[in-house]
């Protein structure tokens, strides 16, 4: 109703704006260039941004702190008891004052982690092939060599501490549900002890050297390489991108049964949901697609913007090219333009 | 045969074998253009470079793209979008030209109308006109079904379900139309064809006919004036240009052409380069998967107008579904603008403005189909779906009343 | 005057001769359109339903469409006027697209409903749009039973003519 109304309104003000415009003795062709104008734009208006705002409502921004803020106002706001989440993210921030010891860490690490998860750039290799570990756990566990870096410590700390909390998708793995998640939760330990682990994976991220590439590679290829090596521990293990010949860890059939799913190739989401819309979904998938098999991954607002631009690289590659283009054929174009001007004003002489 | 004498020059080689340049007079250096006119009249050269554009770029796309369900995805988003050289600017120049030639035709048409450009010797410019709309519509829907993203997939889908609403055979034509149950491999190899011969080779013939139907009647001019062209182009060839009523379509008319679609080609390049999501629809990066719907489906913006009427009406009236009802509204709202000529009885033709009934109407039917193309993007949900029947309403009674309403008209200037 | 007739006539003999000849490659061209012998015979699929757990729903994909197949429990209550009785189980049998734009209800075992992410609409086991904007409930399509636990999709058996014929009559819920 509100547009009908604005629908009429606009005839009537164009009508009355040419009327104005004719008494004023306006020149013809500027007034009818501007209330073509006045309607293409408000047509657009109508199909893109108002369309977009009406179907896709808004989402507050992404936020990179970790502290179940949010997970709490959104149970608040459904009338929900969040008691029990309140008090989880309260211990996560005590725990994250307390400082790590690295060197207990690894100890700590190599006794509780490296039974399942490899951490090769420090000497722990993968006890399976991708295959068999996602039949034995439901999906690959990731390889810890840059989650230090990757993943935010707080996250970190909770995930050690309740991977389902930590992660957003109760709904997934309900409290004696069916389905248990295939990381145990490690609440039971001490919190300085959890601390302590996380300050050993940082410190072990720190060590990776940088991603080798070909003497002589571009700038573009560079930050490429940078790009997958987190792309790849933070998506690859359930995604494939396919215009990077990159095949998921987890086979498409293992991924089903274990999110209920088969989680896309994510080769043209940069196009197909935009910048923003990942960022968000990215940040906690459930704010943006309630119900969604995906868990909340916990990247650092660095790991996550260097995620989308490895999508972008990937899935708009011409996007430089694009962009470095774009103010030449307009100059160029321009120039056409006041050319054909003079042109027409040439021949034009002669009619009047 | 007759005889040749052996030529001065190359020009006069090809005059005696062509007749250059009597073919030179008839069609541009005496082939006469009122001089009354403003930047709209230039918008069928700005569609003749835009269709030129279209072919041009469509052809570079040819050589890439593979119509098969399971690869014309990929060929479309990884092979021409990533690899070809300048296969992403062949692709975004044919998606958003595909979108922006619909803008023009819209203007194109609307200008007619406002300036009674169809009647009074008119009216097969006009026909020829809607029959190249139709033939746009059709392009426009085949070549969105070409890179099988999740928006052409159920585009298609809905577009070909709407023939099933026709009585008795709708549930086999619609069948017959995709050579399958549903929007399959075999749809798209078959739209292919259309998209890439079928309809341009009829698209190119159709362009000439309109072209051929401006000839007698000749072009209409700002004023709707008629007066004799034997007169004034005599005027004109004498030396004296400025008093005379016509100009010539070379160079006069083509030069401002040239002018307006050189200023159109900065803005529609701005569109290729930076804003071409309107003409891109990001659904369409998802590849086509039929079990899978969007959650909103919804066709180009130039459609919308029209699938509003379709869906208009969602309720049972006096025994008719729904689905009906706008079945048949929609076929009213595909064929009504064609008998426009014949529905527009009064005998003026002036631009709108100076018609005293005609043109609130006019501008009624503008806000009217604005409404209908912004709601036609909207869930069809609540007071939506209200606004979307009352509009597509208006729509109807507006055409229904033209005829009384002009004749009323017509009673007030007295055959004017 | 006669030679003027006769080249009349033979004129249109002609015309004729050539428009008989015009609309049977008309008949070609339509027939190469027709779908695929192939196609054709993808039309039907043979479903078991030996191995059907009740209030478990089970897809098939039968001509695109996916095809909802729900075993009632003893503990459900079976609309009988929309369910197929196959062997001693009633079934629900339905093309799994909302009836409103077309999109693929989820089956909520909890509440033994259907409910479409869409735009809400909601469905009882049997199919029955319980709220919401779709206009109807899902579509039956055709079948047929072939013995006490394999059902045929795409073909129109007599227990699929009667369960038309019973819902043509009840308005409420066909």
């Amino acid at each position: 109703m509100f547009s009908l109304i604005v629908g009429l309104v606009v005839a009537v003000v164009l009508i009355v704006l040419n009327i104005v415009l004719s008494k004023l003795s306006f020149p013809k062709e500027g007034r009818i260039l501007a209330i073509l104008v006045i309607l293409v734009g408000y047509i657009y208006w109508g199909f893109e941004p108002f369309a977009h705002h009406e179907m896709h409502p808004h989402v507050e921004h992404a936020s990179y702190s970790f502290d179940g803020k949010q997970d709490i106002e959104a149970l608040e706001h459904a009338g929900k008891d969040a008691t029990e989440i309140k008090a989880f993210w309260a211990t996560i921030a005590k725990i994250a004052e307390h400082k790590g010891d690295a060197v207990a860490g690894k100890a700590l690490v190599t006794a509780n982690c490296t039974g399942c998860h490899s951490i090769k750039s420090e000497g722990f290799p993968e006890i399976m092939s991708d295959a068999d570990a996602a039949a034995s756990y439901g999906v690959t566990p990731p390889d810890l060599s840059i989650a230090g870096k990757v993943y935010d410590k707080n996250y970190l700390i909770a995930f050690i501490s309740n991977p389902v909390k930590a992660m957003h998708i109760e709904h997934k793995y309900p409290v004696g549900g069916e389905k248990v998640f295939p990381m145990p939760a490690s609440d039971f330990m001490q919190p300085q002890e959890i601390a302590d682990m996380v300050a050993y994976l940082s410190d072990a991220a720190q060590k990776v050297p940088a991603p080798t590439v070909k003497k002589g590679a571009s700038e573009f290829e560079i930050s490429k390489a940078v790009n997958k090596e987190v792309f790849e521990t933070a998506c690859v293990r359930c995604h494939a991108m396919n215009y990077a010949g990159i095949h998921a860890k987890t086979t498409a059939e293992v991924m089903s049964k274990y999110i209920g799913a088969t989680p896309p190739d994510l080769s043209q989401y940069i196009r197909s949901r935009g910048e923003e819309y990942l960022h968000n979904f990215i940040n906690d998938p459930q704010r943006k697609l309630s119900g969604t098999g995906m868990p909340r991954v916990g990247l650092t607002e660095k790991a996550e913007s260097q995620v989308v631009e490895y999508m972008t690289q990937i899935g708009d590659s011409k996007k430089d090219e694009r962009e470095a283009l774009a103010p030449k054929v307009l100059i160029y174009l321009t120039i056409l333009a006041v050319f054909a001007l003079l042109w027409k004003q040439k021949i034009w002489r002669d009619l009047h | 045969m007759a005889e040749f004498e052996k030529a001065n020059s190359i020009g006069e080689w090809f005059d005696q074998r062509l007749n250059v340049k009597a073919f030179t007079k008839v069609m541009m250096t005496e082939y006469w253009i009122p001089k009354e006119i403003n930047f709209l009249w230039a918008m069928g050269a700005l569609l003749v470079m835009l269709f030129k554009l279209l072919i041009i770029t469509g052809i570079f796309l040819l050589m890439y793209y593979k119509p098969d369900a399971n690869m014309a995805f990929d060929s479309v988003n990884y092979t021409i979008m990533q690899e070809v050289g300048y296969g992403w600017l062949f692709r975004n120049i044919h998606g958003v030209g595909a979108s922006v030639v619909f803008l023009v035709i819209y203007i194109h048409m609307f200008t007619a109308i406002y300036y009674g450009s169809y009647k009074k010797g008119r009216e097969m410019i006009w026909l020829s006109g809607m029959l190249l709309f139709v033939l746009f519509s059709a392009e426009g829907f085949s070549g969105y079904m070409l890179p099988w993203g999740q928006m052409s997939y159920w585009a298609a889908y809905v577009i070909t379900e709407i023939f099933g609403g026709i009585p008795f055979i709708g549930g086999d034509l619609v069948i017959w139309i995709r050579g399958n149950f549903y929007v399959s491999d075999a749809t798209l190899t078959r739209f292919f064809m259309l998209h890439v011969l079928l309809i341009p080779v009829v698209l190119i013939g159709a362009i000439a006919f309109h072209f051929y139907t401006l000839r007698f009647p000749h072009v209409n001019n700002e004023e709707g004036e008629f007066f004799d062209y034997k007169k004034e182009s005599e005027k004109y060839l004498a030396g004296d240009k400025a008093n005379s009523k016509v100009i010539a379509f070379w160079p006069d008319f083509l030069s401002k052409d040239f002018m307006v679609i050189a200023v159109f080609m900065v803005f529609f390049f701005y569109l290729v380069f930076y804003n071409n999501g309107f003409a891109m629809d990001p659904v369409n990066f998802d590849k086509a998967d039929g079990m899978k719907t969007p959650a909103h489906i919804y066709p180009e913006w130039y459609f919308l107008w029209s699938y509003e009427v379709l869906r208009g009406f969602f309720f049972e009236i006096g025994g008719v579904s729904g689905k009906d009802l706008g079945l048949m509204a929609f076929g009213f709202a595909q064929g009504i603008f064609l008998v426009l000529p014949w529905l527009d009885r009064s005998p003026m033709v002036k631009p709108a403005n100076q018609r005293p009934v005609f043109k609130y109407w006019f501008w009624l039917l503008m806000a009217d189909l604005f409404v209908l193309t912004i709601f036609g993007k909207l869930p069809p949900t609540g007071i939506n779906a209200w606004v979307g029947f009352f509009a597509s309403a208006t729509f109807l009674g507006l055409f229904i009343a033209l005829p009384f309403l002009t004749k009323i008209e017509a009673k007030m200037v007295g055959g004017k | 005057m006669i030679n003027e007739s006769r080249r009349g006539f033979m004129g249109v003999a002609f015309g004729a001769v050539a428009a008989v000849g015009a609309v049977a490659s008309l008949v070609a061209m339509k027939k190469s359109w027709d779908p695929l012998p192939s196609v054709m015979a993808a039309g039907f699929t043979t479903v078991d339903l030996s191995k059907f757990t009740a209030n478990k729903l089970e897809i098939v994909k039968w001509q695109g469409k996916p095809i909802f197949l729900l075993k009632f429990g003893a503990d459900m209550p079976a609309v009988e006027k929309r369910s197929v009785k196959v062997g001693a189980n009633y079934y629900s049998v339905m093309i799994g697209l909302c009836t409103h734009l077309g999109c693929i209800p989820a089956y909520r075992d909890t509440t033994k409903d259907f409910k479409c992410a869409c735009h809400g609409g909601e469905f009882t086991a049997a199919g029955v749009h319980s709220f919401g904007p779709p206009p109807r409930p899902l579509d039956i399509p055709p079948f047929t039973i072939k013995d006490e636990h394999t059902l045929v999709l795409g073909e129109a058996g007599p227990e699929y003519k009667a369960l038309i014929a019973r819902l043509s009559t009840d308005s409420n819920i066909a």
